[in-house]
């Protein structure tokens, strides 16, 4: 008690995000580079100087490969967090409603009907069927009663489901149900140099979502208090959907989708240190980034040579850490 | 000045305010007080723009509500949201911060952080500031709601039944600050208030609104009689006098 009635400087939760930043970031520095050596191909650091080739393994999977999963898992805990402070329920993810499935039926759209087009053009329209199938899920929300919260994440689930199933339904009839494997179930497997790069512009709005982290904080307090507070609350709320949308189409276009990282991880952060985004956001992005990549080095290491998609392992490690928070013995003070 | 000319809102076939005009004073605490679906928080939210205007026009001071830019009569005029609305992982501390967005937009300046420190003064929350709104009690989370309207900083101030779920020494020691503002800060505020004997006691002017129109506007002292009473609210109470005061006897 004594500690938190001073007022200089003795914010705990500023502390403790403080803490978490330093300890975190070095140890997301060293995961990174062990991820460099971790893969089917020996490699050790002594190679580097040795091995002229090993160099260009480096340059041309590791890295990638390392640079992709932090990248997903940093855009798609930060868009989970937004998405709950847009729905204002905890328990709702791009990937399971409604988002994930509405880019893949985008993609699935172009590939099938404009093979031809470029990377890009199909990339913006899985961003915006991303988008129309967030705003209806939104729409659907609105009109649930306020007393059920747990009725949003449910809806959510089917509403995905619905979407997944006419994804598959519709690839089954035009011979595409190989392309809708990739895009439902992600993994790092297939990245390389110069198949991963669209990934940087999620990485990029994320950055930018940054920017506007009191703007969502607030729309995360209800329509009373932004409008109160002078927000355009439509605005924050669709500025915060083409945010998502575009995090969730880029993800499910290079890598496939990855459930549970936008669940987990803001609930994790929200439960340690909060709502605040403008401090929280850091360090959600932080442990997004760090749990993805320890997830695909643990499906690297333990089948070796083959592969467990970074998905499955990330369930276990994340729903692990998770039942862990709940359940360990509360804090003093 | 809050003045409210020829508004009427309905939803659908049900009319909830009539043809309302009636001029809220700037200082002091003004109190809408009357019977359940009087229309009390409708026409508080109008005026707070937080449901659009159908008919009729409401100026507070020079800004026209719907026309004037909200970030503009966010600076002007602050409104309590609902205690039970509101994120529960904030510490109160970060809470009344948010008051300060219509003036900082994200970036807090050094002003910023002094307004959020005599807001936290001003309602005795020094102890309280680095605890999450969750573990507070429902009279602590109104304290710290009506502190981050308070830093907000604006000339008028809207409470939409603040008494709600509170005890009877909460609520006095509640309109009691209220009071403080009014006189202190020279903040005018608008209250809707359930319970007609707060309002005599702490208002110094009263609205009494009846199936969305008015049913008695003025000071507590000459407006609250037995036949207000029984006219607005359909019940006969005897009004008796406690000084200047009225107090209807329940």
């Amino acid at each position: 008690m004594r500690q938190e009635t001073g007022t200089e400087g003795s914010d705990r939760i500023r502390v403790a995000r403080t803490r978490a930043l330093r300890i975190g970031l070095p140890l997301l520095a060293l995961v990174s580079v062990l991820s460099l050596f971790i893969g089917v191909i020996d490699l050790g650091p002594r190679d580097l100087i040795q091995d002229p080739e090993a160099l260009r393994l480096i340059a041309l999977s590791r890295w990638p490969r390392t640079a992709a999963a932090l990248i997903t898992g940093a855009s798609l805990a930060v868009a989970g967090t937004l998405m709950q402070m847009l729905v204002r329920n905890r328990f709702v993810e791009p990937m399971t409603a409604g988002t994930g499935q509405g880019a893949a039926l985008g993609i699935l759209a172009v590939t099938f009907l404009l093979p031809t087009a470029p990377l890009f053009a199909k990339m913006a329209v899985a961003s915006a069927t991303a988008l129309v199938s967030s705003l209806v899920f939104l729409a659907i929300v609105r009109r649930l009663p306020p007393t059920q919260p747990l009725l949003i994440p449910l809806v959510g689930l089917v509403y995905g489901g619905v979407l997944g199933a006419v994804v598959t339904f519709i690839a089954y009839q035009v011979d595409l149900l190989q392309y809708v494997g990739v895009w439902m179930s992600g993994e790092f497997s297939g990245v390389l140099r110069g198949r991963y790069e669209l990934l940087w512009i999620a990485a990029l709005v994320a950055g930018l979502a940054y920017l506007a982290a009191d703007q969502f904080a607030i729309v995360g307090m209800g329509r009373t208090v932004s409008v109160n507070l002078g927000l355009n609350y439509g605005q924050v709320v669709l500025i915060g959907l083409v945010a998502i949308s575009v995090v969730t189409a880029l993800t499910v276009v290079t890598i496939g989708m990855i459930p549970f990282v936008g669940l987990v991880v803001p609930n994790i952060v929200a439960r340690l240190w909060g709502d605040n985004l403008r401090l929280t956001l850091p360090v959600t992005a932080l442990m997004g980034a760090g749990l993805v990549l320890v997830s695909d080095m643990l499906g690297r290491i333990l089948r070796a040579p083959y592969e467990i998609p970074v998905g499955t392992v990330f369930g276990i490690v994340g729903a692990a850490l998770f039942l862990w928070l709940l359940y360990r013995a509360p804090r003093h003070g | 000045m809050i003045r409210v000319d020829g508004l009427s809102y309905r939803i659908g076939e049900q009319h909830i305010l009539s043809d309302i005009s009636l001029d809220l004073p700037r200082g002091g605490i003004s109190a809408l007080v009357g019977p359940n679906g009087a229309g009390k928080s409708t026409l508080l939210s109008l005026i707070a723009r937080l449901i659009p205007i159908q008919t009729g026009r409401i100026t507070v001071d020079d800004l026209v509500v719907g026309q004037c830019a909200s970030d503009i009569l966010a600076r002007k005029l602050a409104i309590l949201p609902q205690s039970d609305d509101i994120a529960p992982r904030l510490t109160v501390r970060e809470l009344i911060g948010f008051g300060r967005f219509p003036h900082h937009k994200g970036r807090p300046g050094v002003d910023d952080r002094r307004k959020v420190d005599a807001a936290i003064e001003a309602f005795d929350l020094e102890p309280l500031q680095h605890r999450p709104l969750d573990t507070l009690s429902g009279g602590q989370r109104q304290r710290s709601l009506i502190a981050m309207a308070f830093a907000q900083d604006t000339d008028y101030l809207l409470l939409d039944e603040p008494l709600n779920n509170l005890d009877i020494a909460a609520s006095r020691s509640l309109m009691a600050r209220l009071r403080d503002l009014a006189e202190v800060n020279n903040r005018s505020i608008v209250v809707v208030l359930h319970d007609l004997n707060f309002a005599c006691g702490y208002a110094d002017f009263l609205v009494a609104l009846t199936a969305g129109r008015i049913g008695a506007m003025g000071p507590p002292s000459t407006v609250v009689t037995s036949q207000m009473v029984a006219k607005v609210f359909g019940t006969k109470a005897p009004v008796i006098r406690v000084g200047d005061r009225p107090l209807v006897q329940v």
